[in-house]
């Protein structure tokens, strides 16, 4: 037997993205073959539009522009951030099927797990946003600038839920197990989620609680989204948002690292 | 036998306060098969994982095929193959995709994939299943699609992690062969089992672990030899005709016992005792009602070794394989 002579070497950085590649391709029919971890994930932020849109929404008053503008574009955060979830799932789920140990067994760059893992859900975030778009206009959103404007705001959105991915890339590989990090996440989402300018405005909360809801990353983000496509100054409110996805990526990938050198 | 494919040496690993590796040493030879023979929680999976460079040691040096496990992982990882415990394959991928996903991981050339995933999807019998999602295998088909993938890049050694456990019979023998078509191919194979009979068939060497100590390492037969026999039991309709059977029994074969209806006879001569003692019952109206031969468990040599059972309760027990590993009612 002619051992090994079908290997071919490569140059580390055509490795790194050929094998990056390849765990985004098996990640990505992850999701072509269950697709209720995408339903689930579209389901969820479409409840929210409906209930916040006609149940709650009329109670809710915005100065200056209609419920649903105002809403639209902190429902696309959270979308993205809910979304992240995925990431912390998918990771813990191969650390306990033994598919990680396997992956560590193997001649590919150390770096393609976690960039597989985060380049697929970013994909899947490029899907369920422009989906909650297309729901977005359907109960009756509009933008009051232009299509680019638009279009930037997704990709912030996008890039905002790429830095969300590596702390759950973290957390995924901390536990170890799906359904503790499924149970993990709510917390530390919740008061992101909801302690934010993501359905109600800034003015309405008590004054102790607006400290915080200014400030975290996806109230920033929300508002920045919504400066761009309701129209207002938007680059501060941009430039914290981009601040926020760096800050994050530049703590939380260094932990995922180190994390995913350190699981079985 | 050609060099060692495989060199251990002072291996070390813990895990908090728990010792895993207390420093163990073995050598193995090019185009053999080795086995790590012990209990669960002995440190078999742990040295595995050391060698397939999923785990760094801390202390002690480990090298394969010349490569240091720890220096040049990287080296290493070109070269071997590792079917862990639990079948690592991605349910939602078929199992064609799972082969064409670790030869992508392993650099294969892209036109060598998909022509050995086919190979290896005949010789695993998998052809049928080939373009179902792996959730949808039996736990047998997951595990052959599991070492299909590790072999994939066609490994120069292969390490297989309790690699019958939970197979049937027939899957296990199969597995068996397929072992030693390995060998013959010439890849060097390092095997884990509780099981002393899985060592024997197919090891020519077999080191004993226990407590992440190598408390024996010789060849499966010199093991044998230090253990006891084989353990017949006999049983019958009711007492008085066990009694005299063990009358009949007792004056030609030593090791002869008897407990309420069943009579042990202890033998390390194989069957041919078994066929005389069958015809010396049956020529004096004494047939027995059920008959069970116990092979030599790997509990039986850790007694033989350490004088005491295999400290894990789970040793043998967990896959409907306890016949085996029975202790022998002596006491």
């Amino acid at each position: 037997m002619s051992a090994a002579t079908s290997v071919v070497e490569r140059p580390v950085l055509v490795r790194a993205v050929r094998d990056a590649l390849a765990i985004t391709w098996r990640n990505l029919i992850g999701y072509r073959r269950v697709p209720q971890l995408l339903v689930f994930s579209t389901v969820q932020p479409v409840i929210f539009v409906l209930l916040f849109r006609y149940v709650f929404g009329g109670a809710i008053r915005v100065p200056g522009v209609p419920y649903v503008d105002f809403l639209m574009p902190g429902v696309f955060v959270q979308t993205v951030v809910f979304g992240s979830l995925a990431t912390a799932i998918g990771l813990a789920a191969d650390m306990k099927s033994g598919l990680l140990e396997r992956f560590r067994s193997l001649p590919m760059a150390r770096s393609a797990v976690l960039a597989g893992r985060t380049l697929a859900d970013l994909t899947r975030n490029v899907f369920v946003v422009v989906l909650m778009v297309a729901v977005g206009f359907l109960v009756g959103f509009r933008i009051h600038t232009n299509a680019f404007a638009l279009i930037g705001g997704i990709l912030l959105i996008l890039f905002f839920g790429y830095a969300m991915s590596w702390i759950f890339a973290t957390v995924g590989l901390a536990l170890g197990d799906p359904e503790t990090a499924q149970a993990a996440a709510f917390p530390v989402l919740a008061p992101l989620v909801f302690a934010s300018t993501v359905f109600v405005p800034l003015e309405s909360m008590p004054g102790w609680l607006q400290v915080w809801a200014e400030h975290q990353p996806v109230s920033v983000t929300a508002s920045a989204v919504r400066a761009l496509v309701l129209g207002g100054p938007t680059a501060s409110l941009v430039w914290q948002s981009l601040a926020w996805c760096v800050g994050i990526l530049a703590v939380f990938a260094p932990l995922a690292v180190r994390r995913y050198r350190r699981a079985v | 036998m050609g060099d060692a494919a495989i060199q251990v040496e002072g291996l070390g690993k813990r895990f908090g306060d728990v010792v895993a590796l207390d420093g163990i040493d073995f050598s193995v030879p090019e185009r053999s098969v080795f086995g790590l023979l012990g209990p669960n929680g002995a440190g078999k999976t742990t040295a595995i994982r050391i060698l397939a460079t999923v785990l760094e040691p801390d202390a002690g040096r480990a090298s394969v095929l010349g490569h240091d496990v720890a220096r040049k992982p990287d080296a290493v990882r070109r070269r071997i193959g590792l079917a862990g415990q639990f079948a690592a394959v991605d349910p939602n991928l078929t199992g064609r995709e799972n082969l064409r996903l670790v030869g992508m991981l392993t650099q294969m050339a892209s036109s060598a994939i998909l022509p050995r995933a086919a190979e290896l999807l005949t010789r695993f019998d998998l052809t049928d299943a080939a373009d179902r999602p792996a959730r949808t295998y039996s736990g047998g088909m997951r595990r052959r699609l599991d070492i299909a993938a590790a072999l994939m890049p066609r490994p120069l050694v292969l390490f297989l992690d309790e690699p019958t456990t939970g197979l049937d019979l027939q899957s296990r023998n199969e597995l068996w062969d397929m072992i030693r078509e390995l060998v013959h191919d010439g890849t060097t194979v390092l095997l884990t089992t509780q099981y002393l009979e899985e060592a024997d068939r197919l090891a020519q060497r077999v080191a004993v672990i226990d407590g992440g100590q190598v408390i024996a390492n010789d060849s499966p037969a010199a093991l044998k030899a230090q253990l006891g026999s084989a353990v017949a039991e006999l049983g019958f309709e009711d007492e008085p005709t066990a009694e005299k059977a063990l009358g009949l029994l007792a004056a030609p074969y030593a090791g002869v016992e008897r407990e309420g209806v069943t009579v042990r006879l202890s033998t390390n001569e194989g069957p041919r005792v078994l066929i005389d003692v069958l015809r010396d019952l049956d020529g004096a109206g004494l047939a027995p009602s059920t008959l069970a031969v116990h092979e030599p468990s790997l509990d039986d040599v850790f007694l033989a070794l350490t004088g005491r059972h295999a400290e894990s309760a789970g040793a043998g027990d967990e896959s409907g394989e306890s016949k085996r590993s029975r202790r022998r009612a002596a006491g």
